[in-house]
């Protein structure tokens, strides 16, 4: 089991990593999710052994790894770019780690074929990787991780190279892969549909902390902050007012006043008058109708999945099954269910 | 105008640009390289070559193939670790060091050769100040005339090569690569054998054969450092044809040595052009980082101190030798004086009976300032027309282009030889002879030169495009506001860049020189050498001064040209 504790970093003066702490157990996969230059990689880095932290430590299975350098600490590394070796063949490029591990050639050879075989490159040994296309590269990648049998594997923003239709193909194979192989695995990206993808836990980083750790359901379902909703993308992010107790309102039912409308918002935290409160108004949940409680004018139309998405003057948007014309004012209803609060302030 | 009077036209302006530099190769380069071929082939010349004669031709080759291949060897064992420093770690002072191993390579082989002799000569520092320490009678260190003085300074020179060449290949590794093997369980050992040298082959193998290249070519220093014992292809064919006056035999060693660098460039740009392995060019300030471990920082230290002691010494004893008088003064033979003195540099004036020359030796300095003026001139008016047709390059271009390159295999002293056994009749039915005029000097020169101007002067001329013109016109430009303001500013700089490499080339060259001058004319590295080799405290004393003066020029003339020069203008 791998404990991260207080992990801190700072690159080119400026803090990167203000303290990461986190646990993996044994057969999880969890993922590190964050924007681009949050330190996602340098913290993977640091994990291997590659690179030393400021402070804080790593440990396996309680015992701190400080003490061991990168190449005895046996985790595995799926490099962004993939880094294979270019000087050498694809069954080479496999079988280093085991060269590594003095292991006897017949042995080795197996070792290969089965890695091969595990990511469907069985007949691919003996090709040179500047042959092989984007996907067959992340496959040896993989393959060349895992032959050592690590004890955990780590992948950095491994299918970012690829298109969408190979990515999303190769994350059910990797996912299939890691569950079959039973390791702990860490995975690291920007784009949070690989993360919900394919992560048991979601762990979001946000200046150089993980501000959220939760199941991809529960992350999604239950945002706790207006940068996690804009992160993640899950819809209007929109400023309210508290409005006073209107009589007749169950406990826990507040009746809020935005810039297009007033909604009723359900929330268990306690909200006094007059607060101001962030809420998180999701496109999908809302719908056309004559009499609704937000009315807005269109300023875009597009078409979106199986329905077309609608972006008002003021910015909000929603997923809408109807094309309504640019300029028409429409009106739209808003049900207590497609606003949830997130955490005032801020 | 008809079709055909078109046609006439335009092929003449394709054809003048190239009108001038070919009829000067082809005068002073191809015609000298036919006479020798005919000189060393011919049935009359191959029968006055006698047994001992082929004897010496073996001796020469094998010997110039072995001092060139323990000098490169040599090399790499103090390049390698010295890429490594400059492509891993970060420290004080860094760029200066860089700076200082790169010097050497421009500077004249009579001033490096000089330099060694000041420093580790019977009359140089460490000698005179250990026969001073100990009280001996004669110098106790022999290192001039020896194997190990041509095989240090030839370490001295090609050593910034490796650091250049393999050391960027060393920083733009992607150090994922290396990463990317410890994460598999090979220790910082194992990477290095296994995944960092493999990759670095390419680069190691091209500063080699370059190197190799470099050494087996070498003539001043074998000639001033090796001394009489000592003979290289090159020194050989220099003794045979201007002291034994063996001419045919010394055709033929021109042409072996011809035949040598041929095949040595034919394998330097097989391997060069060869595809590289991909490396990651963001990657070389990641690389960098400051020396942690107490082995790294001992490994740092220690290679500092190792580049400061070959690189500062040789060329800091110089001129401190040539102020300071350490044996005695003109006329007395037993007390020794210590101190300053500006004598040195006084006597460079003073034509005494017994120098060797006919005028004070200063003039040796104003006939090389003379010379490399008018070299400068030549090529320049010889190069521009050339650079400005190659950049816009046609059919014809590129088929002459590597003809241009052609001078730079022959070797100097080749080029020197051809010349004189050309040009050693009076031409036509005058009395001028060019053997008998000092202009065969700035001529030989020129074609030494004229390659690196050429491509001094083309990407600057290549890089204006036609759309730049264009957008100056429409913007309201006339054609010569647009060449003021747009091409100018670039050409001059290129220019003056191009200028300044031609002219330091001018001053230190010796080997083609040592050939084709006048004694009555004589060039500043011929005063060295000639001063260097004869006995006596004062004329050691004039080659120290004379030859301070040539550092401080070329060293000048080579930083000016390192700031002058546009950025990405080729290297080797």
């Amino acid at each position: 089991m791998l404990k991260v504790i207080d992990i801190q970093k700072s690159y080119e003066g400026q803090p990167l990593l203000t303290g990461i702490s986190f646990t993996l157990a044994a057969n999880e996969t969890i993922c590190l999710l964050g924007p681009s230059g949050s330190g996602k990689s340098t913290l993977l880095r640091i994990i291997a052994g590659l690179e030393n932290p400021e402070c804080g430590k790593v440990c396996w299975d309680g015992r701190d790894l400080a003490s061991f350098p990168a190449h005895r600490r046996s985790f595995g590394l799926v490099f962004q770019d993939y880094a294979l070796f270019p000087h050498l063949s694809v069954f080479e490029n496999v079988a280093f780690g085991l060269r590594m591990q003095n292991l006897p050639k017949g042995q080795i050879a197996r070792r290969v074929d089965e890695s091969l075989t595990q990511v469907n490159l069985s007949s691919f040994a003996s090709r040179n990787i500047a042959e092989l296309s984007g996907g067959e590269q992340q496959r040896v990648a993989l393959a060349r991780a895992l032959a050592p049998r690590p004890r955990l594997l780590m992948l950095d923003e491994p299918l970012g190279a690829l298109d969408r239709i190979l990515r999303e193909r190769l994350l059910d194979e990797l996912r299939g892969i890691i569950r079959a192989t039973g390791i702990p695995a860490i995975y690291v990206t920007h784009d949070q549909e690989e993360a919900f993808g394919i992560a048991d836990r979601v762990l979001l980083l946000h200046e150089g902390r993980i501000v959220r750790d939760g199941s991809p359901a529960e992350v999604w379902n239950e945002p706790r902050s207006a940068w996690e909703a804009r992160f993640l993308g899950l819809g209007n992010v929109v400023e309210s007012v508290v409005r006073p107790k209107v009589r007749g309102m169950q406990v826990g039912r507040l009746e809020i006043e935005t810039q297009k409308g007033i909604f009723e918002l359900r929330c268990r935290h306690a909200h006094q008058v007059g607060e101001k409160v962030t809420v998180l108004l999701r496109p999908a949940a809302v719908r056309l109708a004559a009499g609704g409680n937000m009315r807005g004018v269109v300023a875009d139309v597009i078409f979106h999945q199986d329905g077309f998405k609608v972006t008002l003057e003021n910015g909000w948007y929603f997923y809408l099954p109807d094309t309504p014309q640019i300029g028409d004012e429409i009106r739209l209803h808003v049900p207590p269910s497609a606003i949830q609060c997130l955490n005032s302030a801020k | 105008m008809s079709r055909k009077d078109r046609m006439a036209r335009m092929s003449f302006t394709r054809l003048s640009p190239w009108l001038g530099v070919t009829l000067f190769l082809g005068i002073f380069f191809f015609y000298p390289l036919a006479r020798i071929l005919w000189l060393g082939l011919n049935p009359i010349s191959l029968l006055t070559l006698t047994r001992d004669s082929f004897l010496l031709a073996t001796h020469s080759l094998l010997f110039t193939f072995f001092q060139a291949s323990l000098s490169t060897l040599l090399t790499l064992l103090l390049g390698l670790p010295a890429a490594y420093l400059f492509s891993r770690f970060d420290f004080h002072g860094k760029s200066l060091l860089r700076l200082l191993t790169a010097i050497p390579f421009m500077l004249p082989t009579v001033v490096v050769a000089t330099g060694f002799n000041a420093l580790l000569g019977p009359r140089g520092w460490i000698n005179l100040g250990l026969m001073r320490l100990f009280g001996l009678d004669s110098a106790p260190i022999v290192f001039v005339y020896t194997l190990w003085a041509i095989l240090l300074a030839h370490v001295f020179y090609n050593t910034t090569i490796v650091i250049r060449v393999v050391g960027n290949a060393l920083a733009h590794l992607d150090p994922r690569l290396e990463q990317a093997a410890r994460s598999l369980g090979a220790d910082g050992h194992r990477a290095l054998w296994r995944i960092t040298l493999p990759l670095l082959r390419p680069s190691i193998l091209a500063s080699t054969l370059l190197i190799f290249l470099f050494d087996f070519t070498s003539f001043g220093v074998i000639l001033l450092l090796g001394g009489p014992r000592f003979s290289t292809l090159e020194v050989e064919i220099y003794i045979q044809a201007i002291q034994i006056f063996n001419l045919p035999l010394a055709a033929v060693l021109s042409l072996i040595q011809l035949l040598c660098t041929l095949m040595f460039s034919a394998l330097y740009s097989r391997f060069v052009i060869r595809a590289t392995i991909a490396t990651d060019p963001r990657a070389a300030a990641s690389n960098l980082h400051r020396a942690r471990t107490w082995h790294e920082r001992l490994f740092v230290g220690g290679m500092i101190i190792l580049l400061l002691i070959l690189f500062l010494l040789p060329m800091a004893s110089l001129p401190l030798r040539s102020v300071i008088r350490m044996e005695p003064a003109l006329g007395e033979r037993t007390t020794v004086h210590y101190g300053l003195t500006g004598d040195y540099y006084a006597e460079l004036f003073v034509n005494r009976l017994s120098s060797l020359f006919y005028v004070p030796p200063f003039h040796a300095l104003t006939n090389s300032l003379l010379y490399a003026t008018a070299t400068v001139i030549l090529s320049l008016v010889l190069a521009f027309p050339v650079a400005s047709a190659l950049a816009r390059p046609g059919r014809m271009e590129r088929f002459l282009d590597p003809l241009l390159m052609l001078p730079l295999g022959a070797s100097a002293v080749t080029l020197g030889f051809g010349l004189i056994i050309t040009f050693n009749k009076p031409l036509l039915n005058s009395q001028f002879s060019f053997i008998t005029s000092p202009l065969l000097v700035p001529l030989a020169h020129t074609i030494i030169a004229l390659p690196f101007v050429i491509r001094s002067l083309q990407p600057a001329l290549a890089s204006i495009p036609d759309r730049v013109h264009q957008a100056a016109a429409t913007l309201g430009a006339s054609p010569r506001r647009v060449w003021f303001t747009v091409d100018w500013p670039i050409v001059a700089r290129a220019t003056l860049a191009a200028a300044i490499f031609a002219f330091t080339t001018s001053l230190g060259e010796f080997g083609a020189t040592s050939l084709v001058y006048r004694p009555s004319y004589p060039t500043l590295p011929i005063a060295i050498y000639r001063f260097l080799s004869q006995p006596g405290g004062l004329n050691y004393g004039q080659a120290m001064a004379m030859a301070t003066i040539l550092m401080i020029v070329c060293g000048a003339g080579i930083l000016a040209f390192e700031k002058v020069r546009l950025p990405g203008t080729g290297e080797f």
